[in-house]
């Protein structure tokens, strides 16, 4: 709580001292910075402005270092309760001292007893050399941070919002995150700074292009969202938020639904060509309660879409394929940031909405050197193991693993459905018949007679996989129309609420990495 | 000088600019076909087309420049 003028001094004194946080110069440096005071965070975070702070007082003896440069602290962030812990960069640069660490790790151990969400609010320079014997090695040194970290992981929500650097050690506070908020131009997270890579490694980069938040949005796949100024940032982890319980032993609230507002309808966006693109945000318009989609990674690895939504306030995750970007063919980055989101909304009970079109796992050297069977594996693992209800859509094509991918029929969705445009095959007209008729397709020599043959062979395979023919084999569990979409799904994933499965008896999997 | 750049694999399937022509962010500058499907390649920037660095029928690499703009 703020100082309070009942209380005689000098304990209003002394509060005022340490809510003051450092030195002017370095309130005055943060400000041309665009940064927020860490106790204007945290008030703008938490409903009204309130919160019950731990260990305020802690290394006050010191003199100059007040609240030992963090504030952990509880309060309620949409009314329901949640912990932080937030740097003051304003004090030795937030970097983490021996007091630092325990309130940390304190924090952590009550948003594990209260079972809440715990909101890391970075903005530090790392470890204080100074202090490392009493804060780095020991038994609840900053090691114990991490160690917490991982096993809060899927237990209660970890939220990451990164203000400024997130140094060396301490860039590991946001991969443990379930989710990375980063300030654009004032977030950056690297393990060695530029000055560091210069002197040992000899490379001369810029800390943007090393470790800003931009870089890690689009390039590494660290950060998910991107966003412009601190209040942005708080209002975007409000909103995500809002989509969890406080634990895994909660659901998410329901909340009142509202339409879905679409340019388009789905009719006139999905085309009928299955080798043109189209856009599938324009789908999920047509699906989500208007306003409602919270996407994850946007602009890392854009050919697959994840997100989270509402279907009549009800809250999804949504993993869809986007032909718009490299024809929505899954990739490396595309199967690790898919396989994140099905384990972050399986954590917490989130259901899943497969939006499926999609060509198959990218092919070639370049993919096959940089792992694409592993990273798939790691995609398909995740969408298997997963328990929470599971709607497979095959919105157009699913070719290939990409429909295994896409939680197809052998991976036990709840329900595989199709509309009308969809087509599921190990591959496309096209490529099948070059496959199967090659050598009789060369020996052609007369170009009409071989297109013909071509042709022919095309409409044969097509008549072969036709989506009435594999709902007639049960493959499919139903033809839906476009217009029928939304409601068809609200009603499903109402049905499957009381959902319950093990999926395999056993202490682990061996995961595929 | 700008670059625009392959986005995967493909073969060039059409060129939709030419030298001179004036180009702004978000236009479809080329269509890839790759995995059978259509890739469309826009332009990130705006600039005018100095130089196309490919024909229809090339095949083209991940990151490969397609057209120069200045």
């Amino acid at each position: 709580m703020t100082a309070d003028k009942k209380f005689p001094d000098p304990l209003n004194q002394y509060r005022k001292k340490i809510e003051a946080g450092g030195h002017p110069k370095y309130h005055e440096k943060a400000k041309e910075q665009n940064k927020l005071f860490v106790r204007e965070r945290l008030a703008l975070l938490f409903d009204d402005g309130k919160y019950e702070e731990d260990g305020k007082f802690a290394n006050f003896s010191a003199g100059d270092l007040p609240a030992d440069g963090v504030v952990t602290a509880i309060g309620k962030v949409n009314g329901q309760t949640v912990c932080a812990m937030a740097n003051d960069s304003t004090i030795k640069a937030g970097s983490w001292g021996a007091k630092t660490v325990e309130k940390i790790i304190r924090i952590q151990e009550t948003a594990e007893k209260l079972k809440v969400p715990l909101f890391y609010l970075v903005d530090s320079a790392g470890a204080r050399i100074t202090d490392q014997l009493e804060m780095f090695p020991n038994r609840r040194g900053a090691g114990k941070i991490f160690y917490n970290q991982v096993k809060l992981s899927g237990m209660i929500p970890q939220v990451c919002l990164l203000f400024g650097p997130s140094a060396a050690g301490g860039a590991y506070i946001p991969a443990f995150c379930d989710i990375v908020i980063m300030v654009d131009k004032n977030a950056s997270m690297y393990l060695g700074s530029p000055r560091m890579a210069e002197k040992v490694i000899g490379e001369k980069v810029t800390l943007e292009e090393m470790g800003g938040a931009r870089m890690h949005c689009t390039v590494s796949g660290c950060g998910d969202v991107l966003v412009f100024n601190e209040q942005e940032a708080l209002e975007s982890a409000k909103k995500y938020i809002s989509y969890f319980p406080s634990s895994f032993k909660e659901k998410p609230r329901i909340i009142a639904g509202k339409a879905a507002i679409a340019n388009r309808s789905l009719e006139e966006i999905i085309p009928g060509n299955q080798n043109a693109p189209f856009d599938m945000y324009e789908c999920i318009d047509n699906l989500a309660d208007h306003k409602s989609f919270y996407e994850i990674k946007k602009l890392f690895a854009p050919e697959i879409i994840t997100g989270l939504a509402r279907l009549d306030g009800r809250a999804i995750g949504i993993i869809a394929n986007q032909p718009k970007v490299k024809g929505g063919v899954l990739f490396v980055d595309s199967a690790d940031k898919a396989a994140k989101f099905i384990q972050l909304c399986d954590a917490f009970h989130i259901p899943l909405l497969f939006l499926a079109d999609v060509p198959g796992f990218m092919i070639g050297t370049r993919v096959e050197r940089a792992g694409i069977i592993r990273h798939g594996a790691k995609l398909i693992a995740a969408m298997s193991s997963a328990t929470v209800p599971k709607i497979s859509v095959i919105v157009r094509k699913a070719y290939g693993a990409g429909l295994y991918a896409m939680a197809g029929p052998a991976f036990e969705p709840d329900c595989c459905i199709a509309l009308p445009t969809a087509q599921i095959a190990v591959m496309g007209p096209e490529a099948a018949v070059n496959a199967v008729y090659s050598n009789k397709i060369n020996e052609i020599t007369d170009p009409k007679e071989r297109i013909a043959f071509i042709q022919a062979r095309q409409k044969e395979y097509k008549e072969h996989i036709d989506i009435y023919k594999l709902a007639s084999e049960l493959i499919i569990d139903d033809i839906v129309a476009p217009s029928e979409l939304r409601e068809e799904l609200t009603r499903r994933f109402a049905f499957y609420e009381t959902k319950e499965m093990q999926f395999s008896v056993r202490k682990h999997p061996v995961y595929p990495v | 000088m700008k670059e625009i750049t392959a986005t995967m694999a493909g073969t060039v399937l059409n060129i939709f600019a030419a030298v001179g022509e004036q180009i702004t962010p978000g236009q479809e500058v080329v269509m890839l076909e790759s995995m059978k499907m259509e890739i469309p390649i826009e332009s990130e920037t705006e600039g005018t087309v100095k130089e196309l660095r490919v024909n229809i029928g090339d095949f083209v690499n991940e990151g490969d420049i397609l057209i120069v703009l200045v």
